[in-house]
């Protein structure tokens, strides 16, 4: 071996998997493609890929600016395509928003109350803590992007199982 | 654990190599291949896997502490994890062997096991031979008679954020100067990191790192980090090439996020090991594997895998007894 090409895949460049079946249920692997996804996304709403009991990942499309979201846990995301930027404020009364066992990620109602904590910009593989108690939005002005986030199921999750996965 | 509870023998005159027994199992090597022996209902039984395979299978169960459920070495040898106890099994998920009654399962502490399998790691592996890596990295030194030992190798550990590598406190980002060079078969993997501007005194919150600079560093095959930790919630990413060592039958969903390249996963009934699909997963795919499955991996080029897991406690349990779906999702 001597050339090597890592292949990633993005909103306008990919090429799905596929599933052979011997003796069982396609369903089985809840199997779809986060960038297909997206394509079929509306800007920032939460689609659930991946789902274990109560945990989840989401994948997002972003396209413009989010609403504000806040949670009682960390979450995470990883930029999978584009550029991103996530603003952080730290609430200054988070638990008025989320009480400290409500679980997933919580959109705010006006802009959020508090000193900034800062900004990232993210690129392609770059991944980002989203502190618990925090608000944060996500921007993007260029051309869409792809979030995949780790959090829970929450009241904005949106599962939409059989229209995503192999079957 | 002290040593003295670790059953082995001198070193083979042939070969240099010691054996070992736990339980009612006896294993030795010799220059090709491990051999493991038990008698079950007075009749002898033996299975021969070649050194290099069971090596790193070895390798991945010492390093996991057993993992999540059952690391079959092959068809035949394997283990259960029940954290605390281990199983140790011949047969017992190999519908042929299993139908004849030729298999046995013994139970052990989980630290004796972990001294018997360290110890005759330790012995069996080669100064050349390292069997975390892929099969282009490393050298046939497994082949032949003892000679030396790599303990710089099998003694690498597995690296767990408390939060996120990077932030204050935790997991180092990988350099090449505490031995994490950039894979030959990443080198074309960007390395540029976010831009992070933090507020004085958010110092320890605010925080992000190029996760896929991050693992094109690694220096083992799928052999999974942690680098994000959302309650139960683990995000294990690991890069895997060639086959994954050993089958892994979980006790509980598993979820595969492929982030770069393509691994294709042979899946196995759990039980018997019938073959149940092939699930082909290129970048950006995502799929579970079900709790009643086992499953080995296929990675052509070096990729970047998401292992995802679930690391309730209670959950083996819970399924084992039927009251959580082995799917999933239903839809």
């Amino acid at each position: 071996m001597s050339e090597f090409k890592t292949v990633f895949g993005s909103l306008e460049n990919y090429e799905k998997g596929h599933i052979e079946i011997i003796d069982d249920d396609p369903k089985a692997y809840a199997f779809s493609n986060i960038f297909e996804v997206a394509n079929q996304s509306a800007p920032y709403e939460k689609v659930v890929v991946g789902k274990n009991l109560k945990y989840v990942i989401e994948t997002l499309r972003a396209e413009g600016d989010s609403d504000w979201y806040t949670c009682a846990h960390d979450e995470f995301v990883v930029c999978m395509d584009g550029e991103i930027e996530v603003h952080l404020v730290k609430l200054n009364n988070s638990a008025s928003y989320t009480p400290e066992n409500k679980e997933g990620s919580v959109k705010l109602e006006s802009d959020p109350e508090g000193p900034k904590m800062g900004r990232i910009i993210l690129r392609h593989g770059h991944q980002a803590l989203l502190p618990k108690g925090s608000a944060y939005r996500f921007s993007n002005r260029k051309k869409p992007g792809v979030l995949i986030m780790q959090t829970i199921c929450g009241d904005h999750s949106v599962e939409k199982w059989a229209e995503i996965c192999y079957s | 654990m002290s040593v003295t509870n670790i059953i082995s023998s001198t070193p083979s005159i042939e070969n240099g190599y010691c054996s070992f027994e736990l339980g009612s199992f006896s294993f030795h090597r010799d220059e090709y291949f491990a051999h493991i022996s038990w008698v079950v209902n007075g009749r002898g039984m033996s299975h021969t896997i070649s050194a290099d395979v069971f090596l790193r299978a070895l390798m991945r169960d010492v390093a996991w502490g057993f993992f999540y459920g059952r690391v079959n070495f092959d068809n035949v040898f394997g283990t259960t994890n029940h954290y605390g106890q281990v199983d140790m099994f011949a047969g017992s998920y190999n519908g042929d062997l299993k139908a004849k009654n030729l298999d046995l399962l013994e139970t052990f502490d989980t630290p004796l096991i972990m001294a018997t399998f360290k110890t005759m790691l330790d012995d069996w592996t080669n100064e050349s031979f390292d069997p975390f890596a892929a099969p282009d990295e490393t050298t046939q030194g497994w082949i032949g008679k003892k000679s030396g030992s790599n303990l710089a190798a099998i003694n690498r550990e597995r690296q767990v954020c408390q939060r996120q590598p990077g932030l204050p406190g935790d997991v180092a980002l990988r350099v090449d100067e505490d031995g994490y060079p950039q894979n030959r078969a990443f080198a074309d993997v960007s390395e540029d990191e976010p831009e992070v501007y933090i507020e004085p005194g958010f110092e320890s919150e605010v925080g992000a790192f190029n996760l896929f600079a991050f693992l094109s560093r690694s220096n083992v095959t799928w052999n999974p980090s942690i680098t994000s930790i959302c309650k139960e919630s683990l995000f294990c990413p690991t890069t895997e090439e060639y086959i994954l060592p050993i089958a892994h039958g979980n006790d509980r969903c598993e979820w595969f996020f492929q982030m770069s390249d393509q691994i294709d996963w042979k899946v196995e009934n759990d039980e018997t090991g019938q073959p149940r699909a092939k699930v082909v997963m290129k970048a950006g795919d995502i799929a579970a594997m079900p709790a009643d499955c086992r499953h080995t991996g296929y990675s052509p080029k070096r990729s970047m895998l998401l292992v995802w897991e679930n690391a309730n406690p209670e959950l083996p349990k819970l399924y084992a007894d039927g009251k959580l779906p082995v799917n999933p999702i239903q839809f």
